[in-house]
């Protein structure tokens, strides 16, 4: 392992910014993406309902493997030339979102609905009420499934590799069939995922008893 | 009472999976045995080969058949060796799985389009080549890439496969380009009309075969490496390997090789199969 790590050092670190890199673009966009979508979800307008559902389903039911080929392969075809990190990262974010939503969503509507009417009846309109009164109370209910979103999400990235994005997962493969050392090299690859994996972990307990008061 | 029962019931299955683990441990590992004396008994020599490489060994759906080149070899040096009646057992193997497949013993030899290296010779143990391959690029029909040479650009893109030579080869000819290792030949195909990479590497019979398929593409720039293909065999089996390299000669002597090189090679366009022959 020790040979593997000072004799790769390049290729791991180069893996670890790729991997970080595609994890924080996909963190923020996914919970963006997926708050947006949660909350189509539980519009009054029907329409609204509808298309975040369509979203949810559809992109919670396929591979993520799926998703990145159909960007890596299909849309260099005809739309516009996406290498494979950017395409990987954007299957990463989409598939992503569509659990965030529904995590988002069970947060929302474990809120009492008497949040909602009280904010309403003091003159809030429909998204201050929301913004302000109903999400702030349901992200606090729902850090540790969201947590679990965003370690699922890091492990994930790992679907780089097949498109050839350079992630800590595509140097591995790199790594075992130049050293061909197979058993070492994964090993050294799965103590870097723990390196972002387990303060990520840690991180979201610390929040999660610092806001539960 | 039921909860102890439950625990009991908890442990004896316990113990039966250590005992089942154990019985494993105890046998002597397989890639230790004497290959030569197993195939013997068993009448079987299992080879790993490539399936979805063209002219060497690939799938065909219709009977669920891996065919090629390696495997028509492969078959020719069991009969060698074990006589008309010995069997060939085929698994497929793709250029990152084929080294550790050989060392866990599920295969007894590699041939599949493995090129013999120095770095790979302190790992396995190779036999005499039986293949004269060379790397060269695959490009659209039109493409602007005319040799290595051209590659060696900042910023140019070239599609290869994780675990293949040829993926070293272009960093020491072309060390300006990005190299993408993709999983497989498909992969890398695909990916190469997508328009990821401008030109796919690897060795030229490879390349051949991939160009009979998609007629859009044509091999340019010549073999620029020398790309021996060897049989793989574990370290530690001298009688083995002895005996390969034996069935290779005798059936480089009787025509047998030629005859196999004539079937696979002797139609594809821009390879000339008589300078391949033995």
């Amino acid at each position: 392992m020790v040979y593997i790590l000072t004799h790769y050092w390049s290729e791991l670190v180069q893996g670890l910014g790729y991997t970080l890199l595609s994890s924080v673009i996909a963190l923020v966009f996914s919970t963006i993406i997926g708050t947006m979508f949660a909350i189509f979800e539980v519009l009054p307008n029907k329409a609204m309902r509808v298309i975040g559902r369509i979203y949810i389903e559809l992109f919670r039911n396929i591979p993520l493997l799926v998703i990145a080929m159909f960007f890596y392969v299909i849309i260099p075809l005809y739309v516009a030339k996406i290498d494979g990190f950017t395409a990987g990262t954007i299957g990463l974010t989409i598939y992503t979102s569509s659990f965030i939503a529904e995590t988002v969503r069970a947060g929302i509507q474990s809120v009492d609905p008497g949040q909602m009417e009280g904010a309403r009846a003091n003159g809030m309109t429909y998204w201050q009420a929301m913004s302000k009164i109903v999400l702030p109370q349901a992200f606090k209910i729902i850090i540790p499934p969201l947590g679990n979103q965003f370690i699922n999400l890091v492990k994930n990235s790992s679907v780089l590799a097949f498109v050839a994005g350079f992630d800590l997962m595509y140097q591995a493969n790199s790594i075992a069939s130049l050293s061909l050392d197979t058993i070492n090299s994964y090993m050294v690859v799965g103590c870097f995922y723990l390196v972002i994996t387990l303060p990520l972990s840690y991180y979201m307990r610390h929040l999660e008893k610092r806001l539960a008061n | 009472m039921k909860k102890l029962k439950r625990v009991l019931g908890a442990l004896g299955m316990l113990s039966l999976l250590a005992i089942v683990l154990t019985a494993c441990g105890s046998r002597k590992s397989l890639s230790q045995q004497d290959v030569l004396q197993n195939d013997r008994a068993s009448n079987t020599i299992t080879w790993g080969v490539k399936a979805d490489t063209k002219l060497f060994g690939l799938m065909d759906v219709k009977d669920n058949q891996v065919k090629g080149f390696d495997v028509d070899i492969a078959k020719a040096i069991t009969k060698r060796i074990l006589g008309k009646n010995g069997q060939a057992k085929f698994v497929q193997v793709t250029s990152q799985t084929r080294i550790p497949l050989l060392k866990n013993g599920n295969i007894d030899a590699i041939i599949a389009t493995m090129t013999i290296t120095p770095e790979r010779e302190k790992q396995v143990d190779f036999s005499t080549s039986y293949f004269d391959a060379g790397q060269s690029l695959l490009v659209k029909k039109g493409s602007n890439v005319k040799s290595v040479k051209d590659l060696n650009k900042t910023g140019t893109k070239v599609l290869g496969v994780t675990g293949a030579n040829s993926v070293a080869n272009i960093k020491k000819y072309a060390p300006k380009a990005r190299v993408l290792e993709l999983s497989d030949y498909a992969q890398a195909m695909t990916a190469l009309k997508s328009g990821q990479g401008v030109a796919l590497t690897t060795d030229n019979g490879i390349l051949y075969g991939m160009a009979s398929q998609n007629p859009g593409y044509k091999v340019v720039g010549g073999a620029f490496t020398k790309e021996p293909y060897g049989i793989a065999i574990n370290k530690g089996q001298g009688a083995f390997k002895k005996e390969v390299n034996q069935a290779l000669k005798e059936i480089e002597a009787d025509g047998t090789y030629n005859r196999i090189l004539k079937k696979w090679f002797g139609n594809v366009a821009g390879f000339n199969y008589k300078e391949a022959a033995r």
